[in-house]
């Protein structure tokens, strides 16, 4: 007691000695000055790698427990809902492992390439680092994104409707540079890519798409691949499913016809209502979602409110993006933030204001081949609802009088 | 000392002048890597393909493999390929690919025996991969067929026999990607429609997982 009155009365007399005399906060605003302002933070290297405020803590990767058996052959979501720009951060790309991630000491890993080539090889890591190397932005979608929306809307979440997809900057050398260091031989038309996980992850990669614009990286947003994300190799194909990606690549057999492993005939293969299968469709074909507002970010004020999302085409850069308020009655040419890249996620803003009415939100994008992409309606009366795979379809979100945002599907 | 340091260095700076050289005359070479032995290939080299390319030498039959089945595969794939769980079930689904709900299994879907084979040798038992002989990856890939009546209980499954087992949906899957498969025309920007009426809701379902802050 004795003493506090007295540090008040020394606080007094300070002010009258000439001291700073700190004014009371404004109603319902924070401290004048927070204690981060009066005392010393963190040292260099309290957290010599680093990561993202606490306050940050709901910005993670999520998956859904009833979609599968085990989470070793699982996935989980990216959270777009809280992203910039267009690049993901790494510990936020999804996770899509078949038998857990294997954990792999670069010093016991090689690559090997062999079959029709003139001279087969295997590679160190560090053989691998030495080539030139390239840096490219591409965006990585699991052939099953919005998979379980084909039969009506089902999950309430962005996260989980749109979240099988990441993009980052990765860096590698050309898969054609390592082909043309072993020699193709004339037959050579098909490769094999071959996983070091538990679940020995192949799919055959036709050879036009490997010489064209697959990768081996090594690296993504500048730093070592993610062990989850395949460290230390990971073949790229850009543009396609990701399930092609093969993480822990060790192997790459090149051949004359495909092998129709597991992955390509029983999985990511798309069953038309007629009850045929689409066996090799690997390209994702061009989509956008709203990203804000979303299910996890209801509106809550009326006015002024930039509509956000992501657009992409697995078949070059984005054209345009329409954004409709209404429900696809009327569109509105939304925003392109800069870059826009080939086969990359690309950043669309429109103005908004919310007049605190329910709306229809709906994105739609276009890409440089020409393609629109399509409503669930127009892809059911095509496909039927049971491909699970390679839904692209325009998302709507219903944003009622309250600002709470639901995930429909309309007419 | 210092001298041959410097000496290295220019060593070096000659190779590289060799490499672009070398680049520049359509050899794209880097001398990177090491020749892959046939003993190496030979230890890596595990996958199968419908022509038989890969099988190896060896031999099984359902009759054998019930009794690895039940041991290694039950536990996930329940005794008669039923499953448990949502674990992959491997029998019956025929004639329901045309149906509303699809079952996907070895015996109403896989157009190949040797992808069963491959997959099996390659990922199976889950959790304990490549654990499994080469006669043991016969047995077991033939009482999966066996279960879906398409061997009988003593055929003898070998890389001769078994690129010769039909699947039922062999000819089930289109090889061509036929997409675009949806209008390609100038999108509508005005006046599209004249009605917009939900018919699907999210939250009926009610399945989507609930954040822990919720």
């Amino acid at each position: 007691m004795r003493g506090s009155a007295a540090l008040a009365s020394g606080l007094a007399a300070g002010a009258a000695g000439g001291r700073i005399v700190r004014a009371d906060s404004a109603a319902g605003q924070p401290p004048n000055v927070p204690d981060w302002s009066r005392y010393l933070g963190s040292g260099v290297d309290a957290a010599p790698y680093g990561a993202p405020s606490p306050y940050e803590s709901e910005v993670v990767r999520r998956n859904v427990p009833w979609l599968t058996a085990t989470p070793e052959s699982s996935v989980n979501f990216t959270p777009l809902q809280d992203l910039h720009g267009f690049v993901t951060p790494n510990g936020l790309c999804f996770e899509r492992h078949h038998g857990g991630v294997a954990e792999v000491d670069p010093a016991d890993h090689r690559l090997v390439i062999h079959g029709l080539v003139e001279k087969p090889l295997v590679f160190t890591v560090d053989d691998i680092r030495r080539f030139p190397p390239v840096s490219r932005f591409y965006f990585l979608e699991c052939a099953a994104n919005g998979g379980m929306e084909w039969h009506g809307a089902q999950l309430n979440s962005c996260q989980y409707t749109h979240g099988m997809v990441h993009c980052v900057q990765w860096t590698g050398v050309p898969l054609k540079t390592l082909l043309a260091e072993a020699g193709l031989k004339p037959k050579a038309k098909w490769l094999l890519a071959e996983g070091a996980d538990a679940a020995g992850m192949t799919r055959s990669v036709p050879l036009d798409k490997a010489l064209d614009d697959c990768l081996v990286a090594y690296s993504q947003n500048g730093e070592r691949l993610r062990p989850e994300q395949g460290y230390p190799l990971r073949l790229l194909v850009p543009g396609w499913e990701g399930n092609m990606w093969i993480k822990w690549l060790r192997r790459i057999e090149v051949g004359d016809m495909p092998w129709h492993t597991r992955e390509e005939t029983s999985k990511y293969t798309d069953v038309m209502a007629d009850g045929k299968a689409r066996q090799f469709t690997w390209a994702m074909d061009a989509k956008s979602v709203i990203t804000d507002p979303c299910p996890e970010k209801p509106m809550r004020r009326q006015g002024y409110h930039p509509i956000t999302g992501l657009a992409w085409s697995g078949r070059g850069a984005i054209k345009r993006v329409d954004v409709s308020v209404d429900g696809g009655k009327n569109w509105h040419t939304a925003r392109l933030d800069t870059p826009v890249l080939s086969k990359c996620l690309t950043r669309f803003y429109l103005d908004w204001n919310w007049s605190g009415e329910e709306v229809l939100l709906e994105s739609r994008a276009m890409d440089e081949t020409g393609y629109v992409q399509p409503s669930i309606v127009e892809l059911r009366k095509v496909r039927g609802e049971n491909s699970i795979y390679h839904n692209n379809s325009i998302q709507t979100w219903l944003v009622n009088a309250s600002g709470e945002v639901e995930n429909v599907q309309i007419s | 000392m210092f001298k041959s340091h410097r000496a290295v260095v220019f060593a070096g700076a000659l190779a590289v002048a060799v490499v672009a050289s070398a680049a520049a005359m359509g050899g794209e070479r880097y001398g990177l890597g090491q020749t892959a032995s046939p003993e190496l290939i030979a230890g890596w080299d595990i996958d199968v393909r419908p022509d038989g390319q890969g099988l190896p030498t060896g031999q099984g039959t359902a009759a054998g493999g019930e009794t690895i089945f039940v041991e290694q595969c039950a536990s996930c794939h329940g005794e008669f390929g039923e499953a448990v769980g949502r674990y992959p079930v491997l029998i019956g689904g025929g004639d329901s690919l045309a149906s509303p709900d699809p079952v996907k299994t070895v015996g109403s879907y896989w157009p190949y025996a040797s992808t069963l084979w491959d997959y099996i040798h390659r990922a199976m038992p889950f959790g304990d991969a490549q654990s499994l002989s080469v006669d043991e990856t016969y047995a077991i890939t033939a009482y999966v067929l066996y279960l879906n009546d398409l061997v009988a209980e003593d055929f003898v499954l070998d890389r001769n026999s078994l690129p010769k087992v039909v699947m039922p949906n062999r000819d089930g899957f289109i090889a061509e990607d036929p997409r675009p498969d949806t209008p390609a025309a100038e999108p509508c920007v005005s006046d599209c429609k004249t009605e917009a009426k939900v018919m699907f809701k999210a939250k009926r379902l009610d399945v989507t997982p609930e954040r822990e802050s919720d």
